[in-house]
């Protein structure tokens, strides 16, 4: 079990008041905070060891890029990859499955072939294949949601004969949906297809093995785990990684620049155009760091925990008024909570949360096409953490039965 | 801190309960014109009769869904504008968009972009020109403006009305 008591202490933003009152933050699914830990690791970097990476030769640079490379063998161990060098450093995972479209899928694919996706991806699973599709006269394949909020792998293996990608979702950034991903790679890998998880969701809150899915390419954000922004990675299987042509072009990812042309340099660095997220490597490493502390086991326990305490909460203060969008059992899902209540719109239900210091999501939550399979315009979303516990479901239903009032009709 | 009741005052309340013109108008001879919120999925249709000849808003039907604040800022400029000549709507466009955006800019932090829509910069001009339009119960949506994240959501309507006039005006080769 967490000590969320204690967790909590080790975030500071969450020992501040909004409109005084103590701030309830839900909203991690876009979001996570972050601990004094890796605030305090960013800010040393920048204060004792600040200097651009793989350049100099100074004490102070090596320093740097050496901090900066852990980090990257870290994130390796962290999801179970072979070697560091299979990490390649992005700016988030948006960034990372942008670079799977623009380097390998536009190598690899052509006219005529066939790319899977299914209906609960984040706009950022969906929109770079769109634009490969238009470029390139791809065909865009979609996995359907079952009634229950899951995938319908019935229909997968008709899907993914002969196609060449299969890209989805480790969990459902609006249903909380866990995807199983091992048998998806498996029906996909039989049909020749490569297969891209967005593991954006999943990384921050389940124990993560990407040689055990037995994936191609893993995208990933600090972000929602407990790091920094503006960083992310890519991890690929290595030969792959290598087989792609460059992304970006520019200093760091070239071995040599000749007037008639240039040769790049080995994977990752191939990748790594520009300086880099320095302070950020390191802010990521403190992160996962932190999340270990805890045990990933012991953050996936305790959001079991706090996710099925919240549903019967809402289902119980709330009965029919309020249809919860995803999978009511707490084994199959993660701690995004999805809901609606009839008549009132999900803005002005976090509207009026917003004015008791409950921060949670409404909106389409960058899955436009799945609101469009719920038949809904947008959801209020409200999503746990390691630092979220049963007191910050009370205070989300309490506030609702506030809102709930607000608009009677 | 802005409390919940200057955002929805009661006659906002009251025009997302009971919201006025729902409905569809045939087209031809109506316009129908769509307008979305990109942000939150706030989906505006307007049918508008337009009566050319006379100049005049004959009249205005309203669909779509969204939260409170765009379904009742669509509500009473469905209210507002019926029957009215083009010129006066055209005006009120104006006033509304003034109402939302004077506000606006008076906000610290203001990262531009809220509104995009062209707006003409309110020089003494524009608003001695404004003065003259009685904006009425409408005057109970400036509360949104406290909200910025909201401005968006009281606008549409009137965005995607000026939108249906200007083609209106201005039909489309593709009709």
């Amino acid at each position: 079990m967490l000590d969320v008591t204690r967790i909590k202490a080790d975030f500071p933003i969450l020992g501040r008041e909004v409109h005084g009152k103590r701030l309830v933050y839900l909203d991690s699914a876009s979001s996570s905070q972050k601990p004094s830990a890796v605030l305090d690791a960013m800010d040393r970097v920048y204060r004792n060891s600040y200097a651009n990476v793989h350049r100099g030769v100074y004490t102070i640079a090596e320093e740097a890029t050496s901090a900066f490379e852990a980090a990257r063998a870290r994130v390796a161990r962290f999801i179970g990859a072979t070697a560091p060098e299979e990490i390649v450093f992005v700016r988030n995972a948006t960034e990372a499955i942008n670079l799977v479209a623009y380097s390998w899928a536009r190598k690899n694919l052509s006219e005529g072939d066939a790319i899977v996706l299914t209906e609960m991806e984040h706009h950022a699973n969906i929109v770079p294949w769109h634009i490969l599709a238009a470029e390139r006269g791809v065909e865009l394949r979609w996995v359907r949601l079952t009634p229950d909020y899951r995938l319908d792998v019935a229909e997968l293996e008709r899907l993914v004969d002969g196609a060449r990608l299969l890209a989805v979702s480790a969990m459902s950034n609006v249903l909380g949906t866990i995807n199983d991903v091992r048998p998806l790679a498996d029906a996909a890998h039989a049909a020749g297809a490569h297969v891209l998880v967005d593991a954006c969701q999943s990384v921050p809150h389940l124990p993560t093995d990407v040689r055990a899915w037995d994936a191609d390419f893993v995208a990933m954000s600090s972000h929602k785990m407990l790091g920094p922004t503006g960083i992310g990675a890519l991890w690929a299987r290595r030969e792959l990684l290598e087989a792609m042509p460059p992304f970006l072009g520019g200093g760091e990812m070239i071995r040599d620049v000749r007037l008639d042309g240039f040769t790049p340099n080995e994977v990752p660095w191939k990748f790594e155009a520009g300086t880099p997220a320095i302070a950020e490597a390191v802010g990521w490493h403190a992160a996962i760091d932190y999340l270990d502390g805890l045990g990933m086991d012991a953050v996936r326990e305790h959001e079991k925990t706090v996710t099925a305490y919240a549903l019967r909460a809402l289902e119980e203060r709330f009965e029919g008024r309020l249809h919860l969008y995803g999978p009511l059992d707490p084994e199959v899902r993660g701690g995004a909570v999805s809901f609606l209540f009839d008549g009132i719109h999900a803005h002005d239900i976090s509207q009026v949360l917003d004015e008791d210091a409950v921060c949670v999501r409404a909106g389409h939550h960058c899955a436009k096409p799945l609101m469009r399979t719920l038949g809904v315009p947008a959801t209020t979303r409200a999503s746990f953490y390691v630092y979220n516990d049963e007191s910050d479901a009370d205070a989300l239903v309490d506030s609702l039965v506030r809102a709930e009032k607000f608009f009677a009709l | 801190m802005p409390g919940l009741e200057d955002l929805y005052r009661e006659i906002i309340l009251d025009h997302y309960r009971s919201p006025r013109n729902r409905g569809e108008l045939p087209v031809p001879p109506a316009h129908k014109v769509e307008g979305f919120n990109p942000l939150c999925g706030d989906e505006v249709v307007l049918y508008l009769d337009v009566d050319a000849g006379n100049g005049q808003v004959r009249d205005v039907r309203v669909s779509g869904q969204g939260c409170s604040i765009s379904q009742a800022s669509t509500s009473m400029m469905s209210a507002a504008v019926k029957g009215k000549p083009l010129s006066e709507v055209r005006k009120l466009i104006r006033a509304f968009k003034a109402l939302m955006s004077i506000h606006e800019s008076k906000l610290e932090g203001d990262g531009g972009g809220l509104d995009e829509d062209g707006l003409a910069p309110d020089g003494a001009d524009g608003n001695a020109a404004l003065d003259d339009v009685r904006l009425g119960d409408l005057e109970a949506l400036q509360g949104v403006v406290k909200f910025p994240v909201r401005i968006k959501c009281a606008t549409l309507a009137w965005n995607t009305l000026q939108q249906g006039l200007d083609e209106v005006a201005t039909p489309s080769p593709a009709g």
